[in-house]
C-alpha cells in the first residue's frame, strides 16, 4: 500500500503482492539480474555463461534465432528450468521469493485452449498467486480481472468459453492474466508472436502503460523491425550473451550479424544503428504521417514520459544517424 | 429379473442396497477425479495404477495371511503408488516419452502381480479363493464395512478436492504459470495424483484392476461433452460414475456369475456414447445438424442471388421467373424447389401461378447484403463482427 517512487504511478495498490509488498523497491539496482548463467538439456548447453542485467521500468527485447534459448532464459529466472550453474536476482532476491514479483505471460500455444473454463476465469487465475491456500477468488478478484480485461480491450469477452477465442485475443487474455497479478515486472514470451494487428496495438498500449508506471518489461521478441520503436533496451543472445543495452547503442547491424551468423532476417528494416530517439516521442505529439506506418496504426503510440530512452540514450554517432526509418526498401 | 424387481432390491434387499451404495460413491469420487487426469490428457494414467496395484494385492494377503478389505487395499495402494512413481521416474529421467512408460509400468506390474496370483492360487490354502475377482471385480463380496470405508475415503478426498480446488484447476490448465506464480506444483501434483490412486485402489474390489480405468476416463469423457465448466464437469462426472456405478453393480448383483467390472463398465461406455451423439454443441448430432442446417442456407443464398440476377435484367425485379431457369442456374435439379420454399419462408422469394418465383424487396437487400459481404457468410452478429463493431 506504500506509494511508489513512480511519478505516474503514484498510489496504485501494490499490496498482497507477496513478498515484494512489504518494502520498496531499489531502483538504482537492476530489476533482474543475471550472472554467468548456463543451462544445458542433458550434455547440450542452451545457455552459456550469461550475464544480463535488467534495468528498473525499461522494455526490454530479448533477440536471437531460433534455439537461441530466449524462452530458456526467462523460464530459468521464473525458476521453470534449474540451471546449471549461475546465479539469478529478481529485485536483488533469489529466484524462489523474486518470482512472486513476477507477472508471466507464457507462449499461447502452451496450454490447451479448449479447456472448459472460461475467459474471466483464466485473468482470475492471475490472482492466485496472492490469494494463498484454501481462499477462493471472490468479488474482488473478479473484479481485478474484468478491469485487467478492459485494459486490453478485451472485457466484451469475459464469459466467453477460451476454445471460442482467435489466437490475438488468447494472447491478450494471457496478457490480462499478467496484469492482474500486479507485479512490478513482466516476463513476456513471444507476446506479438502471430497477432492481429489489432492485438499488437493492445499489447503496445498496455507496454507503454507498464513503463509509464515504472513497471519492468522483458519481452521474447522475433519482429526485429520493430524493436526500436517498442522497446527501451535490448538483449541479443544466441546461447552466449552477443550484447547488451539501449536499443540506440546495441541494436547495430554489426551485433545482429554476430547474433545471426550473418543471416540477419529484416535486416535491411534496421540498417544501421536505429533512428536516435525514435522509440520515445513527445508524448503526445501525432506521429509525422506519411513517413512512418507504424505498427500502432493509426492511433500514434506515444510513450508517455518514457523514464529511461528519451534524454539518456544520446544519439549514436554513426553512417545510420539520418538514415530515413526503413520502409518499402523491401 | 425385472427392471421393477431390480428397484426393489436397490430399496429393500440389503446386500443390493450395500453394494450399490459402495458403486455409487466409488464411481462418483473417481469419475470426479478422472477430469483431471482426462484434462492433463493423463487418461493412461489411471490404467497403469489399476494394474500396478495388483501385485500388492496379493502380496498384502501373502504377508498378512488376510483378505479383509482395508489390508489388500491399502497393499494395492502402496504398489499403485509405487507404479506411479516408477511412471514419474522413467519420465523424468527423460529418455522415454509418458505414454511409453506408462505401457512399461503397466505391463511389468501387471505381469508381476500375475504370477504371484498364480503361484498363490496353486498353493494349498483356501483361504486364497476369490482374490481371482480382483481381476474383474465382484460387488458381491462387498460388505457393510467395505462400504463405511469407501464412503469415509471418499468424504475425506472430496474435501481435499475442494480445499485445492484452484491449484488442481491450475495444475490441470497451466502448471508452468503456476510454478512462475510461486505454487509448490509439484506436491500439489503429488497430491492428486495420490487421490486419485486412493480412488482407483478403493474401486479394485468392485470393479477389478483390468477395467478400473474406465471408471477413470468414462464419466469424465461424457461429462465433458456437455459443460464447458470445469466445476459443473466434475459434478456431473462424479453423477455420471455414481449412475453407471449403481446401475452395473445392480445387475451384477442380481445375476449369477456376472462380473460387476465389466457391466459398470459397460454401462458407463454407454453413457460416454450417448453423450458424444447427443451433447449439444459438441455431440456428433448436434454437429450433423448444424452443417446441414449450414448448407442449406448456403443453397438457399445461393438460389436468391441467382433470382437477383434475374432480376436485374427486367425493368419490374418482381417479375416471376420460372423454376427451370433457376434450376439451369444452379446447375442441378434437386433441392431449388426447397431453397424456394427456405427463401419465401424468410421474406426473401415469393412464389407466383405456374412455378415462377419473384424475389422481394426484402430479398433484394438480403442478396445484396450477400454480395457485399460474402455468400454462405454468417448473419453480422457472429463473434469476429462484434468484436470489429466494438472496435470502430
Amino acid at each position: 500500500m506504500e506509494p511508489e517512487p513512480t511519478p505516474e504511478g503514484g498510489g496504485r495498490r501494490r499490496g498482497g503482492r507477496g513478498d515484494a509488498s512489504g518494502e520498496e523497491i531499489d531502483r538504482t539496482s537492476p530489476a533482474i539480474e543475471v550472472n554467468d548463467l548456463t543451462v544445458a538439456y542433458r550434455d547440450q548447453p542452451v545457455l552459456w555463461d550469461v550475464d544480463v542485467a535488467f534495468r528498473h521500468g525499461a522494455l526490454t527485447a530479448i533477440v536471437g534465432p531460433n534455439g537461441a534459448g530466449k524462452t530458456t532464459l526467462i523460464q530459468t529466472i521464473l525458476g521453470l528450468v534449474r540451471p546449471a550453474a549461475g546465479r539469478i536476482r529478481i529485485l536483488g532476491k533469489p529466484v524462489r521469493e523474486g518470482r512472486r514479483s513476477v507477472a508471466y505471460v507464457p507462449q499461447r500455444g502452451s496450454v490447451d485452449w479448449d479447456f472448459p473454463t472460461s475467459v474471466l476465469d483464466v485473468v482470475v487465475m492471475g490472482t492466485y498467486g496472492r490469494l494463498g491456500w484454501f481462499r477462493r477468488p471472490g468479488r474482488a478478484e473478479r473484479e481485478a480481472a474484468l478491469g485487467a480485461l478492459a485494459k486490453v480491450g478485451m472485457e466484451a469477452f469475459a464469459e466467453r468459453q477460451i476454445r471460442q477465442l482467435s489466437g490475438g485475443q488468447q494472447q491478450r487474455v494471457f496478457l490480462a492474466r499478467a496484469l492482474v497479478q500486479e507485479a512490478p515486472i513482466y516476463l513476456m514470451d513471444e507476446p506479438f508472436q502471430g497477432v492481429d494487428a489489432r492485438t499488437e496495438r493492445a499489447i503496445v498500449e498496455v507496454l507503454s502503460d507498464l513503463r509509464a508506471r515504472g513497471d519492468t518489461v522483458i519481452a521474447v521478441h522475433h519482429a526485429l523491425q520493430s524493436v526500436p520503436e517498442y522497446f527501451d533496451d535490448v538483449v541479443l543472445l544466441n546461447v552466449r550473451r552477443i550484447a547488451s543495452g539501449p536499443v540506440a547503442q546495441v541494436f547495430t547491424e554489426e551485433n545482429l550479424r554476430t547474433c545471426y551468423g550473418g543471416r540477419v532476417p529484416f535486416l535491411h528494416a534496421v540498417a544501421g544503428p536505429p533512428v536516435a530517439g525514435s522509440p520515445a516521442p513527445v508524448a503526445g505529439s501525432p506521429a509525422p504521417g506519411a513517413g512512418s506506418p507504424a505498427q500502432g496504426a493509426g492511433s500514434p503510440v506515444p510513450w508517455p514520459g518514457s523514464p529511461a530512452s528519451s534524454p539518456g540514450a544520446a544519439p549514436a554517432p554513426g553512417p545510420g544517424a539520418s538514415a530515413p526509418p526503413a520502409d518499402g526498401s523491401a | 429379473m425385472s427392471l421393477a424387481e431390480i428397484l426393489h432390491g436397490l430399496l429393500f434387499d440389503f446386500t443390493l442396497r450395500t453394494v450399490a451404495l459402495g458403486a455409487a460413491v466409488l464411481g462418483a469420487l473417481a469419475g470426479a477425479l478422472g477430469c483431471f487426469a482426462v484434462l492433463r490428457r493423463q487418461s493412461l494414467l489411471g490404467d497403469a495404477i489399476s494394474h500396478a496395484a495388483l501385485p500388492g494385492i496379493v502380496l498384502a494377503f501373502v504377508l498378512t495371511g488376510s483378505r479383509a478389505t482395508p489390508v489388500l487395499v491399502l497393499g494395492a495402494g502402496i504398489a499403485g503408488w509405487l507404479g506411479t512413481l516408477a511412471v514419474l521416474a522413467i519420465v523424468r529421467g527423460g529418455r522415454l516419452p509418458e505414454d511409453t512408460a506408462l505401457g512399461i509400468v503397466l505391463s511389468v506390474f501387471f505381469g508381476f502381480g500375475m504370477v504371484l496370483l498364480t503361484w498363490v492360487q496353486g498353493r494349498p490354502d483356501a483361504r486364497q479363493a476369490g482374490l481371482d475377482t480382483f481381476l474383474f471385480g465382484q460387488a458381491a463380496t462387498v460388505l457393510p464395512a467395505d462400504v463405511t470405508l469407501v464412503a469415509g475415503v471418499g468424504s475425506a478426498a472430496a474435501l481435499v478436492t475442494v480445499l485445492f480446488w484452484k491449484e488442481f484447476k491450475l495444475l490441470s490448465f497451466d502448471p508452468d504459470y503456476a510454478r512462475a506464480l510461486g505454487l509448490p506444483m509439484g506436491r500439489v501434483d503429488l497430491l492428486l495424483t495420490g487421490l486419485l490412486v486412493v480412488a482407483i485402489v478403493l474401486g479394485l474390489q468392485m470393479v477389478g484392476v483390468v477395467l478400473m480405468s474406465a471408471m477413470v476416463v468414462a464419466p469424465a469423457a461424457a461429462a465433458r461433452q456437455w459443460t464447458d465448466s470445469l466445476r459443473t464437469m466434475v459434478l456431473l462426472a462424479g453423477v455420471l460414475g455414481a449412475t453407471a456405478g449403481v446401475t452395473g453393480a445392480a445387475l451384477s448383483a442380481t445375476a449369477r456369475g456376472v462380473p460387476t467390472g465389466p457391466t459398470i463398465v459397460l454401462v458407463a461406455s454407454g453413457i460416454v456414447v450417448i453423450s458424444l451423439l447427443a451433447a449439444p454443441r459438441r455431440g456428433l448430432v448436434a454437429e450433423v445438424l448444424r452443417a446441414a442446417r449450414v448448407r442449406r442456407r448456403i443453397r438457399a443464398d445461393a438460389v436468391l442471388l441467382d433470382l437477383y440476377a434475374l432480376s436485374r435484367q427486367h425493368a419490374r425485379s418482381a417479375h416471376p421467373h420460372a423454376l427451370g431457369t433457376l434450376q439451369t442456374m444452379g446447375g442441378r435439379e434437386r433441392g431449388v424447389t426447397a431453397s424456394l420454399r427456405t427463401l419465401e419462408a424468410r421474406g426473401w422469394a415469393a412464389p407466383s401461378a405456374g412455378e415462377h418465383w419473384a424475389i422481394t424487396e426484402e430479398g433484394r437487400l438480403r442478396a445484396e447484403h450477400l454480395l457485399r459481404t460474402g455468400v454462405g457468410g454468417e448473419d453480422p452478429k457472429s463473434v469476429e463482427g462484434a468484436e470489429g463493431g466494438a472496435e470502430s
